[in-house]
């Protein structure tokens, strides 16, 4: 009987609960042993020339093994964006929370003592606090370059005659906030250099290979000489992707010290040196005729890249998702990335998506209202229909399989919407002053969109145990067990005789990781194949084993064992004998899987809102979503992964928020003041269940990682404006704190 | 000083700076690296253990506070190769962990929980957990998790 | 975060506390359970040289009935508080306060005592003795005194307490069949009270409307005058001067108070 489909309880589960794991800070590895501890000292201003750092105080502190700044590293240049990050400040600093010197001690209680007494002169700079204050120019990050627009793409001028035949035309200029990331476990790493002169780095990463390439380019040695290994890992959601630049000041101070090197950053650090994500200011323009049908949509995006810009690939990701799941027959796009002196952005938990996402869908309500049509109506009048597939849309994504309608309408009726409608009419006759919000959200969003494969090994032993290698490198998702659950299918195998392992170069040497929820199409496909070619090789090794064809032989999955087809009494094989067999020990195959293309999981939500028009303050009472990501592995896994999207992404639309003072301090450095969402602030979720296939990878399934949160957002924040519809509120942004409610009544009661 | 902690139903005793955070004292002088630490205000929850019996954060405690009491970690409710608690038979179950740093405080929180309200509602959950930050399952899980520790039947 | 050294100190008496406590004076720092101390030393936002930990002192635990009064022991826990039988008969506002108070592992440690003494505006503890017309009982070298809750905020994070101190005892009258509410307004359950009002009798506590814990005059002696409750918690935000903070400004602040001072006085309405 296949268990793939059904509900399995997680293989990663029992060290977990009972031990708490080995995240890299709970490592008490022999060769860590000695380790010197590590800090970094951080810039309290945003943007400041340094006159000079005086270390000889703290140099002298009790425990201090070293103090190094900029001048000490001699490393290469950073390889990175438009403009380059150096590893310590060197001359200017550019945000709060930049790394500007290294302080490393006998014991971790030594750290802050010492790290106290560097000091700095900072010459504080005006600071580029905000969008707008890039776009203004009057502060340059970088005078050499002339502006802070570091990268511009899409059209050069906005052609308005698109507009022309349409009926009505809505603009909007909607604030896709500044978040955290906050993955529980913050960013630490320890770095032991052998006597062989190979140097391992244990690092909390989404990527150990990605890392390991990194690592080994910025410190000038060869990659066969890093080994990466990540352990457990506490949490990424795209801000641990590969090695942070910190990674390479420590490997290098290893190596420097003679001695290993432990590193895990504060809390108060994490939120203001770890990337941040989204941060775009998006403009969109939507018009069409009064039966709701769409004519022609704009969307203008300008990203803040921080002080350092990453991954600009974020404002063009979003572009390229620009129109969702609608067919607009006319489409233009732009973006610009600025720099400002603020964290730099990089992926968070849809990275680009999400903000395509939240403006098409903020755009969908805001075209509706202005027609005084149902927001689901209006949609239903232009989505892609399932005929059309695959479509390619104008920005030139090109869609695999979707059922647009289908999705909102499941949704729609188990959440009993128009009962819904009723009850927010029946208060507002009533003058309750607790208005009900109803917030829709269709989405489709891209999962795989790197284009690049992903490595798997199948390896069986004469024991008959299974032992895989994903280059997925999972950490907290459950892939372990999902892969596992696809092999026991494939090889009939039971689960507690296989093992899924992934995060160390040595012993998976290529690969690319986990993000952009590619791990179960491309890793999960890779592990398919790698089985496939085991399959084969066993059907050699048995068909001389039992003198028969190899085409008359049969794996029976039930049984796990290899037979003659059509001969079920005769004499069958187990794979521990056939493994016994093999030439060097075990059946293996080590496989590239690198055909997968990108896919797009697509869904609706229906979020609902209570909110208290006399303080302002938003409940959010439900949300009921559709999160089609093709055939289900394990449904335990797969609801997981959504409820944490759910609860992520409704929490951008609630309550999240980074915040900088226009001196670019920050303002939310810390979980105290950082609104990280509690269990108190979220309902249950309501989740339906649909399954549409992909013929994009050998499994036909989607991502699942990032879909739930790239729809709740938009329909939470529909639902919140929704609530306010009836007291002459068109839009707030996000987040739609109480202050922010209050705000907006007072200026729609005004109007 | 000369600090004196029953862990896990095991003394020990060590002579620790002053200042020693109690988080500290069981994950390098104990050696129980479960308990974590994921933030420096008091936010997060994930150094959550018992202290004579109570839930209490662990990175605002010192281990001098701590000297003569009884600590409880994720580690001392079961043997690794033993039965597992109720509490971490539920999560597991429910599927109340992702990533799984926060569960030994999220665990050690519920039990703390359910010893006072032993057959809460889900919403008595939510409001009982405030003080443990979880970012990977939306917190519906865990939920059910510790209803399910409880005895009642998970519905959702 | 780690604090910056010092040298801790057990106190096993009230005596060894104080004789501590007066052969340190201001280098030293009281530590009850530790819950707004200990997070100011990890951020270094506080760093005393001795630590007097009083936490042991079980003789400071303890809510009692004494004639028409309720004596609550300043190292009682707002777990035990938000629990105890005395005071949620005679003082059930201060129960009901005390469950609010941080999270569960918070109300474990924290103390009645300690968040008096911190004298944080934002907390909730301090508004509601201020409604409660409590008297805040020291003690010190030269003895015992006693100190009205009005006259004990002097100013953000300041009383009146000398650094050789102990503050022993909270005393107010009992105020068993008095109508009483309670609002806290926050963005999630966990954080401090944007704004908040402690509602007794006819005494009305605001959180967070000033640099120190207030009462609503204004409203007091509307209500005394005969004023609906409308037209009462009209008036609370009179003669505050609260926070302005970009996610909580003043004037939002001052909106909220009159919100939740109708709203509080209702409870209490209902109650009574």
């Amino acid at each position: 009987m296949s268990i793939v489909g059904t509900r399995v309880v997680r293989q990663e589960d029992r060290n977990l609960i009972t031990a708490g794991g080995t995240y890299v800070d709970d490592l008490r590895a022999e060769a860590l042993s000695g380790a010197a501890h590590a800090v970094f000292v951080r810039s309290p201003i945003a943007h400041a020339r340094i006159g000079g750092i005086d270390v000889s105080e703290a140099k002298a502190a009790p425990g201090v093994l070293g103090v190094f700044t900029a001048a000490d590293l001699g490393l290469g240049p950073h390889p990175a964006g438009p403009v380059e990050e150096p590893w310590l400040a060197d001359g200017v600093v550019r945000y709060v929370g930049e790394p500007v010197a290294l302080v490393l001690t006998e014991e971790r209680y030594q750290l802050a003592d010492a790290a106290e007494l560097v000091d700095v002169d900072y010459e504080p700079l005006d600071a580029v606090a905000s969008i707008g204050a890039a776009l203004d120019g009057e502060t340059l990050l970088y005078p050499a370059t002339g502006s802070n627009i570091v990268q511009v793409n899409g059209m050069a001028e906005f052609d308005d005659s698109i507009f022309e035949g349409c009926e009505v035309v809505v603009t909007q200029t909607i604030a896709n906030q500044r978040v955290a990331p906050a993955p529980l476990e913050v960013r630490g790493a320890s770095f032991a250099w052998g006597e062989d002169g190979r140097l391992t780095a244990w690092l909390s990463t989404q990527n150990a290979q990605i890392a390991r390439s990194q690592l080994a380019g910025s410190l000038g040695v060869g990659e066969e000489s890093v080994r990466v290994i990540a352990p457990d890992v506490g949490g990424g959601f795209g801000a641990k992707i590969g090695a942070d630049p910190e990674a390479t000041v420590l490997g290098w101070a290893a190596k420097r010290l003679g001695r290993p090197v432990r590193w895990v950053e504060s809390r108060s650090e994490n939120l203001t040196s770890m990337t941040h994500g989204r941060a775009q200011l998006n403009t969109v323009t939507i018009g069409g005729k009064r039966d709701g049908t769409v004519l022609a949509y704009r969307l203008d995006v300008i990203q803040d890249a921080g002080a350092y810009p990453r991954t600009l690939f974020l404002p063009t990701l979003t572009e390229l998702m620009a129109v969702g799941v609608y067919r607009f027959p006319v489409v233009q796009t732009r973006s610009r990335a600025v720099v400002t002196n603020t964290t730099p952005i990089a992926a968070y938990r849809g990275a680009g998506r999400p903000e395509a996402t939240a403006a098409v869908e903020r755009a969908m309500d805001l075209f509706a209202a202005e027609l005084g049509l149902d927001p689901a109506d209006v949609r239903r009048a232009n989505f892609i229909p399932p005929e059309d597939f695959p479509y390619r849309t104008p920005t030139g994504a090109f869609y695999d399989t979707g059922e647009y309608a289908a999705a909102l309408d499941k949704v729609l009726e188990a959440a009993g919407y128009a009962e819904l409608r009723a009850e927010q009419q029946r208060r507002r006759e009533a003058g309750d002053p607790v208005e009900l919000g109803l917030g829709i959200a269709a989405y489709v969003e891209i999962t795989g969109g790197d284009g690049g494969g992903e490595s798997g090994r199948v390896d069986i032993h004469p024991d008959g145990s299974v032992v895989a290698w994903t280059g997925s490198s999972p950490h907290g998702q459950g892939l372990g067990t999902s892969l596992a659950m696809l092999l026991s299918d494939r090889l009939g195998v039971p689960l507690d005789r296989i093992t899924v392992r992934h995060g160390d170069t040595d012993e998976v040497p290529k690969a690319i990781g986990t993000f952009g929820s590619r791990s179960l199409q491309l890793g999960g496909s890779a592990i398919r194949q790698a089985a496939d070619e085991v399959i084969a090789q066993a059907r050699d090794l048995a068909a001389d084993l039992l003198e028969a064809a190899p085409d008359d032989l049969e794996l029976d999955v039930e049984r796990g064992v290899w037979q003659v087809r059509g001969a079920p009494s005769s004499t069958v094989l187990s794979w521990a004998q056939v493994a016994e067999t093999a030439s060097d020990g075990k059946l293996t195959a080590d496989v590239w899987f690198g055909d997968g293309s990108p896919t797009f999981p697509f869904g609706a939500h229906l979020a609902v809102v209570e909110v208290d028009t006399e303080t302002g303050k938003v409940e959010l009472r439900r949300i009921v979503a559709v999160d089609d990501a093709g055939p289900i592995v394990n449904p335990l896994t797969f609801r997981g992964q959504r409820h944490g999207g759910l609860g992520q992404g409704a929490a951008q639309a609630l309550l999240e928020v980074v915040t900088y003072d226009e001196d670019g301090n920050p303002t939310t450095a810390s979980l105290a003041d950082y609104s990280f969402v509690t269990a108190a602030e979220l309902p249950d979720f309501e989740l339906v269940d649909m399954a549409t296939p992909t013929d994009r990878n050998l499994l036909g399934v989607k991502g699942i990682g990032e879909a739930a949160t790239i729809g709740s957002t938009p329909a939470v924040h529909n639902a919140v404006v929704d609530a306010l519809s009836a007291r002459g509120v068109r839009h707030l942004d996000m987040p739609t704190t109480p202050i922010r409610v209050w705000a907006a009544l007072s200026e729609g009661n005004a109007q | 000083m000369k600090v004196s902690i029953e862990v896990n139903g095991r003394p020990v005793t060590e002579e620790v700076p002053d200042r020693t955070l109690l988080v500290h004292f069981l994950r390098d002088t104990a050696g129980l690296t479960a308990t974590n630490i994921g933030c420096d205000t008091t936010s997060c929850g994930a150094c959550t253990v018992l202290l004579d019996g109570e839930s209490v954060k662990s990175c605002t405690v010192l281990a001098a506070q701590a000297d003569g009491h009884e600590v409880t970690t994720v580690e001392g409710l079961s043997a690794v190769d033993g039965d597992l608690h109720l509490v971490q038979r539920a999560f597991r179950e429910q599927h109340g962990l992702q990533c799984g740093f926060c569960t030994p405080g999220m665990i050690m929180a519920s039990v703390s929980l359910l010893a006072d309200n032993p057959k809460p509602t889900r919403d008595e959950v939510r409001a009982g957990l405030e003080g443990n930050l979880c970012r990977c399952t939306g917190y519906h899980n865990i939920v059910s998790a510790v209803i399910d520790a409880s005895g009642q039947e998970v519905d959702r | 975060m780690i604090p910056a050294s010092f040298q801790y100190l057990r106190a096993s008496t009230v005596d060894e506390a104080l004789s501590l406590l007066a052969a340190h004076g201001d280098d030293a720092k009281v530590l009850a359970g530790g819950h707004s101390l200990l997070p100011l030393m990890k951020l270094r936002l506080a760093a005393p040289e001795y630590l007097v930990d009083i936490g042991s002192l079980d003789e400071l635990r303890y809510v009692r009935l004494e004639g028409d009064e309720v004596a609550i022991g300043a190292l009682s826990r707002y777990s035990a508080l938000v629990q105890d039988p005395v005071l949620l008969a005679h003082a059930p506002l201060l129960a009901h306060v005390s469950g609010l108070v941080g999270d569960r592992q918070v109300r474990h440690r924290g103390t009645i005592g300690g968040s008096l003494v911190h004298a944080d505006a934002a907390a909730d503890l301090p508004a509601a003795i201020l409604a409660s017309d409590a008297i805040l009982v020291a003690r010190g070298p030269s003895g015992e005194r006693r100190i009205p809750a009005a006259e004990f905020f002097l100013g953000p994070f300041t009383t009146p307490l000398e650094p050789a101190e102990l503050l022993t005892e909270i005393r107010l009258p009992a105020q068993t069949g008095q109508g009483w509410g309670y609002e806290k307004f926050t963005r999630r359950a966990i954080d401090w009270a944007m704004a908040g009002v402690a509602v007794v009798g006819g005494r009305v506590g605001l959180v967070n409307l000033g640099g120190v814990p207030l009462r609503a005059t204004a409203t007091e002696e509307a209500l005394a005058a005969g004023a609906s409750i409308e037209d009462a918690a009209a008036l609370a935000a009179e003669g505050t001067n609260p926070p302005d903070e970009p996610h909580a400004t003043a004037e939002y602040r001052r909106h909220l108070a009159r919100v939740l001072t109708r709203r509080a006085l209702q409870q209490a309405a209902s109650r009574s």
